[in-house]
């Protein structure tokens, strides 16, 4: 399969993901348009690794699964928290915290 | 030379010390729980402590006497301490002939006066930080004597300098004594400032800051590339040092007030120990002092000024500790003459038999102040012989001592002093006449504290007075005084005995027939000052005619002085009269205001400094700049921190739109800029 081919679909996968950040009201939604923007950039990384021959990518991709896991675990506990006190996963939920 | 190590050497320093921080925890740790450690333990550690340093230091004497003469020196690096580019100072310790005589005045004098603080201090609510302090100040000192270069000798220097801020101030719950402690700290800052700049001037010209290497590289005259000069400044410039911690003009002023300590600390720092100090560095310096014949010759004047202004003012004081005070100044003028005089191993005798009588008077004086229920004042005291008979016989020992009785250790040295500051080549008959009449003031004053407190008739304290708050031996009022106990009439016997036949350590040649005496302190200094000999003129050599006539005429003045206050209050005559009041009352004004000397110094340098710094340096320099910056930088972002603030609204989707267009921005900006 040819470098270009990934990099788009992993461009494809970036782009939805942005949108979906960018668009979605709901906070869940929003964290797994998150997921989906760092899994594309993990795309390319092991796209990379292949077509360079250079597995120090590999790396990188582990770092990211951590990263993307720990990121979760905290925003999942933000969430049910958020929840318990608005009643609400909406981001408007978050208005409350503000400088 | 090679000189000899000895072990020994660390744990004569290191017991006094080890005694120190032990005192020291073990006080703070009973009085978190609100107890005060037990006085034997207080007593064993403290005293025993000192004694065992003065066991170990005649053990290192014995040793060094069994050395051969020309190279007596024991040594120890204990470890490398700073190590800068050329700048090598180790810890070392060095043993030779003039440190083992201070040593053996130090540790003994010391644990004599450890032991009178027993029975002194009996029963003061600091009794135990009392001891801590005084074997730090042992420790202090002994670093200052022992250490083998400049660096380890300034650390002693401020050491001790601490150790007599500390028990100045020792009872500070009274303001008067906490100020007093102050202006001995802050009067010796500067004189240090003089010594660090001389020690800085003498690293540049000789590399090397250890009094033996020094003294080695000016054995053959100036060494290539060092003019006279270098040697006159740093020698003054290490005497301003010197000045301020032995109390000479112009940073005398703090010694007299120094006498609001306890009265053990008066007689081991501000008498016997610590204000010799600068007359100790001049005589391990001596082959830089040898050189610089100007810096000598303002020693000698200074010295010999310094003796008469302090004994002209100890004539009329009333406080029996400050007449002392004023004489030791005055007795310290007699050996800055003989330094000055080139004479450095006498000076270092009258600096023994000082030690011995001085701390014999102070000792005594506290013996009886103690007895008069820490009454001071010489008016209320009288008739005291019968009540205190071994306070006044080792008293009257030591003022014979001191006043220059023929035969006695005081007249010993100080005929020696006398003699050289008129017949050495270095010395002048302007200073010789200063000092004769500083001699003939000593007597008088002395012996006018003999009539006033142990002759005559007692008169006692008044109703309602004497009690000055510091009551520490509360007891009743109305009894006789009595004789102190044994922890003090034993070191007084010990130093009123050393004060008669201290002086036959040194017997003056004159009384041999010019033979050296093979066991004498000159003999004994002589390797260490081998290279700096100032010889007597050569008009007056082996003029004994002239040396016995000038010993009869100091004699006469003593005799003649004494013999004038018998006169004053001998007899049945009133003991309270003051002659000096009655006839030249201007002249007693002056005197009994001390010259008004501080008053001089408080409308010169003290009140405008304390002016300045008020007006300008706290209220502009402090208030304005500094506070204005300080509280600037805050108020500052205080304001912006106000404004920015107002971007994080909470609004999470507009932070994810800023970050991605941010993003964005930054992607594009590298791609077209080419810097990727």
């Amino acid at each position: 399969m040819p470098l270009e081919h990934l990099l788009v679909v992993a461009f494809v996968l970036f782009a939805i993901g942005g949108a979906g950040v960018l668009a979605r009201r709901n906070i869940l939604i929003v964290m797994m348009s998150i997921e989906l923007m760092l899994n594309a950039v993990n795309l390319v990384f092991v796209a990379f690794a292949r077509s360079l021959a250079d597995n120090g990518a590999h790396v990188m991709v582990m770092m990211i699964f951590v990263v993307a896991a720990v990121e979760i675990a905290i925003g999942m506990a933000i969430v049910v928290n958020m929840y318990r006190q608005r009643q609400s996963i909406g981001a408007d939920a978050f208005r409350i915290m503000r400088g | 030379m090679h000189p000899v190590h000895s072990p020994l050497l660390a744990l004569v320093i290191g017991l006094p010390l080890l005694g120190a921080v032990v005192l020291g925890l073990a006080t703070a740790i009973a009085a978190r729980r609100g107890k005060a450690l037990r006085t034997q333990v207080v007593n064993a550690i403290g005293v025993g402590s000192v004694a065992g340093s003065a066991v170990l230091a005649w053990v290192l004497f014995a040793q060094l006497m069994g050395m051969d003469e020309h190279s007596r020196v024991l040594n120890q690096h204990l470890f490398d301490w700073i190590h800068v580019g050329d700048l090598k100072v180790n810890f070392g310790l060095w043993l030779d002939p003039l440190s083992a005589v201070m040593l053996l005045i130090i540790t003994n004098v010391g644990a004599l006066i450890h032991l009178y603080s027993v029975g002194y201090m009996k029963g003061d609510s600091g009794y135990s930080r009392f001891f801590c302090y005084l074997n730090l100040f042992i420790f202090s000192m002994l670093c200052l004597v022992l250490g083998d270069n400049l660096v380890v000798l300034f650390l002693g220097w401020e050491g001790v300098g601490l150790c007599s801020y500390l028990l100045i101030g020792f009872w500070y719950e009274d303001r008067a004594n906490a100020k007093a402690g102050k202006k001995a700290f802050i009067t010796n800052r500067v004189g240090d400032f003089g010594f660090v700049l001389g020690m800085l001037l003498l690293f540049m010209v000789f590399g090397s800051l250890e009094p033996a290497v020094i003294n080695a590289a000016l054995a053959e005259g100036l060494p290539r590339g060092v003019e006279p000069w270098m040697v006159e400044a740093a020698a003054l410039l290490l005497f301003v040092g010197a000045c301020g911690k032995s109390a000479q003009i112009p940073l005398y002023i703090w010694l007299p007030d120094a006498m609001a300590g306890p009265t053990p600390v008066s007689a081991l720092i501000h008498a016997a120990t610590m204000v010799t100090a600068g007359v100790y560095m001049i005589a391990r310096l001596n082959g830089l002092y040898f050189h610089a014949e100007f810096a000598s010759e303002v020693i000698l004047y200074i010295g010999a000024a310094t003796a008469l202004l302090a004994a002209t003012i100890g004539l009329v004081q009333n406080d029996i500790k400050k007449v002392l005070a004023y004489s030791t100044v005055s007795q310290l003028g007699f050996m800055f003459v003989a330094m000055g005089a080139g004479a450095y191993a006498i000076g270092i005798f009258h600096l023994m038999t000082h030690a011995f009588f001085k701390a014999c008077l102070f000792l005594g004086s506290g013996s009886v102040i103690m007895a008069m229920h820490h009454e001071q004042d010489m008016r209320f005291y009288g008739g005291l012989k019968k009540f205190m008979p071994i306070t006044h016989g080792t008293f009257l020992a030591a003022s014979l001592a001191i006043a220059g009785f023929p035969l006695m250790a005081g007249f010993m040295s100080k005929d020696e002093i006398l003699w050289w500051a008129f017949a050495s080549e270095r010395g002048s008959t302007v200073a010789w006449a200063l000092v004769v009449l500083a001699a003939f003031c000593t007597a008088f004053y002395m012996f006018r504290i003999m009539w006033m407190t142990f002759w005559g008739e007692h008169r006692g304290v008044p109703e309602g007075h004497g009690h000055h708050g510091d009551d520490h031996h509360g007891d009743d009022h109305h009894s006789d005084p009595q004789e102190s106990p044994w922890t003090v009439t034993v070191p007084l016997l010990v130093l009123g005995a050393l004060s008669v036949v201290g002086g036959f350590l040194s017997i003056p040649p004159l009384f041999t027939g010019g033979e050296a005496i093979h066991f004498s302190l000159h003999h004994w200094l002589h390797p260490v000052m081998a290279n700096s000999e100032v010889h007597v003129r050569e008009a007056l050599h082996h003029n004994h005619a002239l040396e016995w006539g000038l010993m009869g005429l100091s004699t006469a003045v003593a005799l003649g002085s004494i013999g004038l206050t018998w006169l004053l209050w001998g007899g049945g005559k009133d003991k309270l009269r003051d002659i000096f009041a009655e006839k030249v009352p201007a002249l007693h004004k002056v005197l009994w205001n001390k010259w008004y000397v501080d008053e001089l110094y408080e409308i010169t340098l003290i009140g405008p400094i304390v002016r300045f710094s008020r007006e300008v340096l706290w209220r502009i320099v402090d208030e304005v700049l500094v506070d204005g910056l300080v509280n600037g930088v805050a108020s500052f972002c205080k304001h912006l921190a106000d404004k920015v603030g107002r971007l994080q609204d909470g609004d999470v989707g507009r932070y994810a739109t800023v970050m991605m267009a941010g993003m964005l921005a930054l992607v594009l900006f590298l791609a077209s800029s080419g810097l990727w």
